[in-house]
C-alpha cells in the first residue's frame, strides 16, 4: 500500500505524535491514579480526560481567532494555549 | 444500573476501533496534512504552512456560507421543533390510526435525498409542478431558479417536510412514556391544557427533546444533496450552505489545500457542537438517575 | 348540591371542551399527513405519465396512465444494475455495522473501563461529521488500496455514520436486559460467545431489528459518499439518476418512475418496525 498520497510532512507528524503521546500519558495515569470527577467552573463533572479534551479543543480555536484576528506570529497563540491549559486543568 | 469495572471490555470494543479507526482516523489524519500544503496534482506536494487557514478563516465566500449555514439550522430547527411537538399531541395515542400515522409520516424519512430534491424540484416548477402552478394560480410567479427569496422558501418546506416527522416521532415517544395516572392526577386538580403541556408533557419529553434538537442541528447543519439537487447552491451562490460550498471546493475545483483547511474548521466547529450537547444529555441522563 | 355541581361541571367541562379539541387535533393531523403525502403523489403521477403528457399540460392525476416508464427502467441493465448495486452495498454496510457493534454496545451497556465514556463521545462524533468533509480523503484513500468503484469500499464508507449509530441505539435497548440474566447465563456454566449468541441475542432481537433499519436506511438514502466512491461498476441508483437529470433532454416520467422504486424498499420495510421507529431515532433512549 502506497501512503504517497497521504502526503505526510515532518510538522504533521510530530503534531499527530504529540497528540497519540498525550492520549497515552494520559490512559498511564488513569490507570497509575484512577480518575475522580470533580465539579469546576462551568458546573460540570469533568474527569482528566475530559479536561485534556477541552484542553485540546480550546487551543484549536483559540490558535483559528489568532490566526483570522491578527497578523502576530502563530507562536504567541501557543503560549496562550499554555496559560489556558493550565486554567483549565485548575479550574474547570 | 451499575456497572461492573472491567478493562477487558475493551476487547469487545475492538472491531469498532479498527473499523472506524480506518474510515475515520486515516481520512481526517490525511486531512490535515493536506491542508497546510499546496498540490498541482500527481501526489506532489509542497509546504504551505498556515496560509490557507488564513484564507478560509478571513474568506469573506466562506464567512457568507456559515453565515447562511447558521441562517437555515436556526430557521429549520425554530419550525420543525414547534411543529413536531404539535404534531405529536395531535397523533391518536393508540390502535390502528395510530400506526397508520406512524407509517405514513415516516415515510419522507426513508426516500433517498437526491429523490427529496428531485420531488421538490419539479413540485416547485410552474409548468409541471403542483406548488408552482398553485402559486401561480394565485398570482405569485414562483421561480426558485432565479429569485433568492423562493428558493430559500423551497428548500426550507423541503426540509420541513423531510425531517419535521422526526421530531413528532421522538416526541411522540416521549408522550408514550408518560404513565396514565399523571393525566388523571392533573384532572383531579382541575390543571389547564396549558398546565398539562408544561409541567407534565414537557419535562417527560425534555431528553428525546434535545436528542431531536441535537440530529435536526447536526443534519441541517451538514445538509447538502436535497438543495444541491433543487438550486445547486444557487441563484448565484443564495443557498450555497458550508457542504455545498466545501463540495465545490473539493471535487469541482480541486483544491485540495483550500477545501482541507476548510474541512478542518468544520469539523472543529460540529465537534464544538456536539461536545455541549452530548455535555448536557449525559447530564440530564445523571439527574434522572440513569 | 353546591359539592355535586362543583364535581360535575369538570367532567362536564371536559367533555365539552374535548369534543372540539379532538376534532381540531384531527383537522391538525389530516393536514399533516396530506402535507407529507402530496408531493410524494405527486411523483407517483408523474410516473405513470408520458413524458409528452408531462409536458403538454397540467393535469391532477394521470390521463392516459402508462407503464412504460418502469418498464424503460425494469429492462435496462444500465438503470435497474443501480438498484442492485445500492443493495448490495447497504446489505454489506448492515452485516458489517451490526457485527462490530453488537459486542461494543454490550460493552459499554454493561461495563465500565477507562476511557469508556470518551470513545462513546468520539463515536458520536463520527455520527455527526459531514460526509463533504470525509469525501475527497476517501476518494485517495480507497484509490489507494485499489478499491475505488467496489461495492466493498462504499459498504466501508458508510461505517463511519453507521457503526456510532448501530452502537448507540443497540446499547440503549440493551440497557433495559437485566444484569441477572447475564450472571445466572454464567453460573448455569454458559460460555460468553455461547451465552451472547443463545440468549442474549434472542433477548433483543428487536433492538437488532432497529439497529438494522436505520443502517440499511441510512446507507440507502446517502448519496455523497457513494457517488464519490463508485463509476460504473458498483454505482449506486441515486447516482445514476442524478447523472440522467444533467446529462439528457430529461425524461421526466422516467426520472419519477426510477424515484419512487427508490420509496418502495424503505415503505416495505418500515411496516414491521412502526412500533420501534420512534425508539430508534432516540437512540434507545426513551
Amino acid at each position: 500500500m502506497n501512503l504517497q498520497w497521504m502526503a505526510w510532512t515532518l510538522p504533521t507528524a510530530i503534531f499527530f505524535g504529540v497528540i497519540a503521546s498525550l492520549l497515552v500519558l494520559f490512559t498511564i495515569l488513569a490507570i497509575r491514579y484512577p480518575e475522580t470527577p470533580r465539579t469546576g467552573i462551568l458546573r460540570i463533572e469533568t474527569t482528566r480526560g475530559d479536561r485534556l479534551f477541552i484542553t485540546l479543543l480550546g487551543s484549536a480555536f483559540i490558535n483559528a481567532g489568532w490566526l483570522a484576528l491578527t497578523g502576530l506570529p502563530q507562536w504567541w497563540a501557543l503560549g496562550i494555549c499554555a496559560v489556558y491549559a493550565a486554567a483549565v486543568f485548575r479550574w474547570v | 444500573m451499575d456497572k461492573v469495572q472491567n478493562n477487558r471490555a475493551w476487547f469487545l470494543v475492538l472491531p469498532v476501533l479498527v473499523l472506524v479507526a480506518f474510515s475515520a482516523v486515516i481520512p481526517l489524519m490525511t486531512v490535515v496534512n493536506y491542508s497546510l500544503q499546496d498540490t498541482f496534482g500527481n501526489n506532489v506536494f509542497f509546504w504551505e504552512g498556515l496560509g490557507w487557514f488564513e484564507d478560509v478563516l478571513t474568506s469573506s465566500r466562506v464567512h457568507a456560507a456559515f453565515g447562511r449555514q447558521l441562517a437555515f439550522s436556526a430557521i429549520i430547527l425554530a419550525i420543525q421543533i414547534p411543529l413536531g411537538i404539535a404534531i405529536a399531541l395531535c397523533m391518536p395515542k393508540r390502535g390502528v390510526w395510530a400506526s397508520v400515522c406512524l407509517v405514513l409520516m415516516a415515510l419522507p424519512l426513508l426516500i433517498p435525498w437526491n429523490v427529496v430534491g428531485t420531488i421538490w424540484q419539479i413540485l416547485g416548477r410552474t409548468d409541471i409542478g403542483l406548488l408552482g402552478y398553485a402559486l401561480e394560480g394565485l398570482g405569485i410567479t414562483w421561480n426558485y431558479a432565479r429569485n433568492p427569496v423562493h428558493a430559500w422558501i423551497t428548500v426550507v418546506v423541503m426540509d420541513v417536510w423531510h425531517w419535521t416527522s422526526l421530531v413528532a416521532l421522538l416526541a411522540y415517544a416521549g408522550l408514550q412514556s408518560i404513565p396514565q395516572a399523571y393525566y388523571q392526577a392533573a384532572k383531579i386538580d382541575q390543571a389547564s391544557r396549558w398546565k398539562v403541556f408544561r409541567y407534565i408533557e414537557l419535562p417527560k419529553m425534555q431528553g428525546v427533546l434535545l436528542i431531536a434538537i441535537l440530529l435536526r442541528f447536526m443534519d441541517s447543519f451538514m445538509i447538502y444533496t436535497e438543495p444541491f439537487v433543487v438550486t445547486g447552491g444557487g441563484p448565484g451562490s443564495s443557498t450555497s450552505f458550508l457542504s455545498i460550498d466545501l463540495v465545490k471546493t473539493a471535487l469541482g475545483q480541486f483544491d485540495l489545500g483550500p477545501a482541507a483547511a476548510f474541512s478542518i474548521m468544520y469539523f472543529l466547529v460540529i465537534l464544538l457542537v456536539s461536545w455541549v450537547f452530548y455535555t448536557v444529555m449525559t447530564n440530564l441522563d445523571k439527574a434522572e438517575g440513569r | 348540591m353546591a359539592a355535586t355541581t362543583e364535581t360535575d361541571t369538570p367532567a362536564v367541562a371536559t367533555r365539552g371542551m374535548s369534543l372540539p379539541r379532538i376534532q381540531t387535533r384531527h383537522v391538525v393531523m389530516v393536514l399533516y399527513l396530506v402535507f407529507m403525502l402530496l408531493p410524494i403523489y405527486w411523483l407517483v403521477k408523474m410516473s405513470f405519465q408520458t413524458n409528452r403528457e408531462i409536458l403538454g399540460g397540467f393535469t391532477l392525476w394521470p390521463q392516459n396512465p402508462t407503464l412504460n416508464n418502469y418498464r424503460v427502467i425494469l429492462t435496462d441493465p444500465s438503470w435497474y444494475m443501480g438498484y442492485v448495486n445500492s443493495i448490495i452495498y447497504v446489505v454489506m454496510n448492515t452485516v458489517l455495522s451490526l457485527a462490530v457493534a453488537l459486542p461494543a454496545a454490550y460493552a459499554f451497556s454493561r461495563y465500565k473501563f477507562i476511557g469508556d465514556k470518551h470513545l462513546f463521545f468520539w463515536l458520536l462524533t463520527n455520527r455527526m461529521a459531514p460526509p463533504a468533509v470525509f469525501a475527497l480523503p476517501f476518494f485517495q484513500l480507497y484509490s489507494s488500496v485499489g478499491l475505488f468503484d467496489t461495492h466493498i469500499a462504499v459498504a466501508l464508507a458508510h461505517t463511519l455514520f453507521n457503526v456510532p449509530l448501530a452502537v448507540w441505539i443497540l446499547e440503549g435497548f440493551m440497557r433495559g436486559v437485566p444484569k441477572e440474566i447475564d450472571e445466572t447465563a454464567y453460573i448455569d456454566g454458559y460460555s460468553f460467545p455461547r451465552f451472547f449468541v443463545k440468549i442474549f441475542m434472542p433477548l433483543i432481537a428487536s433492538g437488532i431489528g432497529v439497529a438494522a433499519f436505520f443502517c440499511f436506511m441510512f446507507s440507502w438514502v446517502e448519496l455523497l459518499l457513494s457517488r464519490t466512491l463508485t463509476a460504473v461498476n458498483a454505482q449506486p441508483i441515486a447516482s445514476i439518476m442524478t447523472r440522467t437529470v444533467s446529462a439528457s433532454g430529461l425524461d421526466w416520467g422516467v426520472l419519477c418512475a426510477a424515484g419512487v422504486l427508490t420509496i418502495i424498499p424503505g415503505a416495505l420495510v418500515i411496516y414491521f418496525v412502526r412500533n420501534y421507529i420512534a425508539k430508534g431515532f432516540a437512540l434507545g433512549r426513551v
